[in-house]
């Protein structure tokens, strides 16, 4: 999963965008995956690394956070969840390649972001990404990331920064998938490859498939 | 045998390691370099595949079967080592039959693509099986890659195997949604064939198999890609004559002693 993964808070919730592609080696063996995973209903996951380590993680994690809703009787609190996947990933580090970024909304804490990164280190910030196109993205993030944006204005930063990481990193492209989390709901979006504005010097993109 | 008593007995590596030291080669490990492929139709799931196996350069099966039953409602293609493969498919055939008797429905494709990737990711990819899942179940078509790390995609049309390119260039060009049925079956073996003719390790013939709401179609060699100049009759008939006597020699079984009752085979 070379990829490029972020989340944000915004004024009401938590938007986490990701781009669409899963590479082995030169040859993309999915172009439309889908990387941004519930872990429950009101808590979502970014994954990056290794395909089959997080969808273990994130297969485990759902099934632990769902006995443990049972017996809570209420929404589970997004550090809840943040926090099993942390020790899924600490306490397994040695035999995985995962960074995950956890995100989700609850009534006690609002929107809420976690990133969890190689080693198990959990980090609580208003703004995260990772994977290998977050690289290429650090300057534009610093300058245009702003706290409390309305959805709209968070909504328009994270597809032009994926847009970005795609079109650097070999690793990243497709198209951008974003999920929208507030105390409303779960909102899913989806941006086609050649409804993504090229940047300067790429040709247009196509829309090839039949 | 016994210093181990239950668990594993290593005796035989040692013997295997001393013939390697001596200089045998060991016999390697039958693979399915192959293509397989499945796409999603109007009306369900065509999955298709090559039927080449091969052991090193040499092809062991012409015309081996890929496409494996999982449920009657879910087939499974394999690419990878066939031995990892056939056991793989049975194990998990056999756990979903045991959970339709518990559950006393039908067979859910996702719940066969769960088993698959447990397993698989316990293995950590030792288990090299690649397969794409195909099945029709009360949620409609399913179509599913899964990798021998346990890492799984949910795909509208999807390819695998060493002539995997070979085949995807094919769905790229023509693949559309909701196809015909012989569009479907056309595209699938089309794209099989683009494998079996440009991959070296695939090749033989084409098997397709059609899952929908209604029932399975196993097309076993829907294409015959291999025509034999000559095919040899069984049982052979050879004429008396054929072969030319050079001596004949009559023994007498008069002198024979014949007992009757034998001494118990040893069972212990």
């Amino acid at each position: 999963l070379g990829t490029s993964i972020i989340a944000l808070t915004f004024d009401g919730g938590v938007i986490l965008g990701a781009d669409s592609r899963t590479s082995t080696g030169n040859y993309i063996a999915n172009r439309a995956s889908d990387k941004i995973t519930p872990l429950c209903d009101n808590v979502y996951t970014l994954r990056s690394g290794s395909a089959s380590d997080t969808q273990a993680i994130a297969g485990y994690v759902q099934h632990f956070i769902a006995q443990h809703q049972a017996e809570e009787g209420d929404q589970v609190t997004v550090k809840t969840v943040a926090n099993l996947v942390k020790m899924m990933a600490y306490n397994n580090k040695d035999f995985m390649q995962a960074g995950l970024i956890v995100a989700g909304f609850d009534k006690h804490g609002g929107g809420q972001v976690y990133s969890i990164s190689l080693g198990g280190t959990v980090t609580a910030t208003p703004f995260a990404m990772s994977g290998s196109g977050s690289t290429y993205i650090n300057g534009f993030c610093d300058k245009y990331w702003r706290e409390n944006m309305s959805e709209q204005d968070a909504m328009e930063f994270i597809t032009r920064a994926l847009r970005y990481a795609m079109t650097w990193d070999a690793s990243s492209g497709g198209c951008i998938r974003t999920v929208t989390i507030t105390a409303a709901g779960v909102k899913r979006q989806f941006i086609q490859g050649s409804q993504i504005p090229p940047t300067y010097g790429e040709l247009p993109r196509q829309q090839v498939v039949a | 045998m016994g210093s181990n008593a239950g668990g594993f007995d290593f005796d035989l590596c040692k013997r295997n390691a001393l013939l390697e030291n001596k200089g045998m080669t060991l016999p390697k490990a039958w693979k399915t370099g192959t293509t397989i492929a499945g796409l999603i139709y109007k009306d369900g799931v065509v999955l298709g595949a090559d039927t080449r196996s091969t052991s090193g350069s040499t092809v062991a099966d012409k015309n081996c079967t890929k496409i494996h039953f999982i449920a009657p409602n879910v087939y499974a293609c394999g690419a990878g080592t066939a031995a990892d493969l056939e056991h793989v498919t049975e194990m998990v055939s056999g756990q979903v039959a045991l959970h339709r008797y518990a559950t006393g429905r039908q067979t859910r494709v996702i719940t066969a693509m769960t088993m698959f990737k447990q397993h698989l990711f316990k293995y950590q990819g030792h288990v090299s099986a690649a397969l794409v899942l195909g099945g029709y179940d009360l949620n409609g078509p399913h179509l599913f890659t899964i990798y021998p790390h346990g890492s799984t995609d949910s795909l509208p049309f999807a390819t695998m195997g060493s002539g995997s390119v070979n085949a995807m260039a094919m769905f790229e060009a023509y693949y559309k949604d909701d196809l015909e049925r012989p569009e479907a079956m056309a595209l699938v073996a089309r794209a099989i064939r683009s494998g079996v003719m440009n991959d070296l390790g695939s090749g033989s013939n084409v098997d397709l198999c059609v899952i929908t709401k209604d029932g399975v179609d196993y097309l076993r060699n829907y294409e015959y890609l291999q025509a034999k100049t000559y095919t040899r009759q069984f049982p052979v008939k050879y004429p008396p004559g054929t072969a030319t006597v050079l001596k004949q020699h009559v023994l007498s079984l008069k002198g024979v002693e014949v007992i009757e009752g034998a001494e118990e085979m040893d069972v212990s």
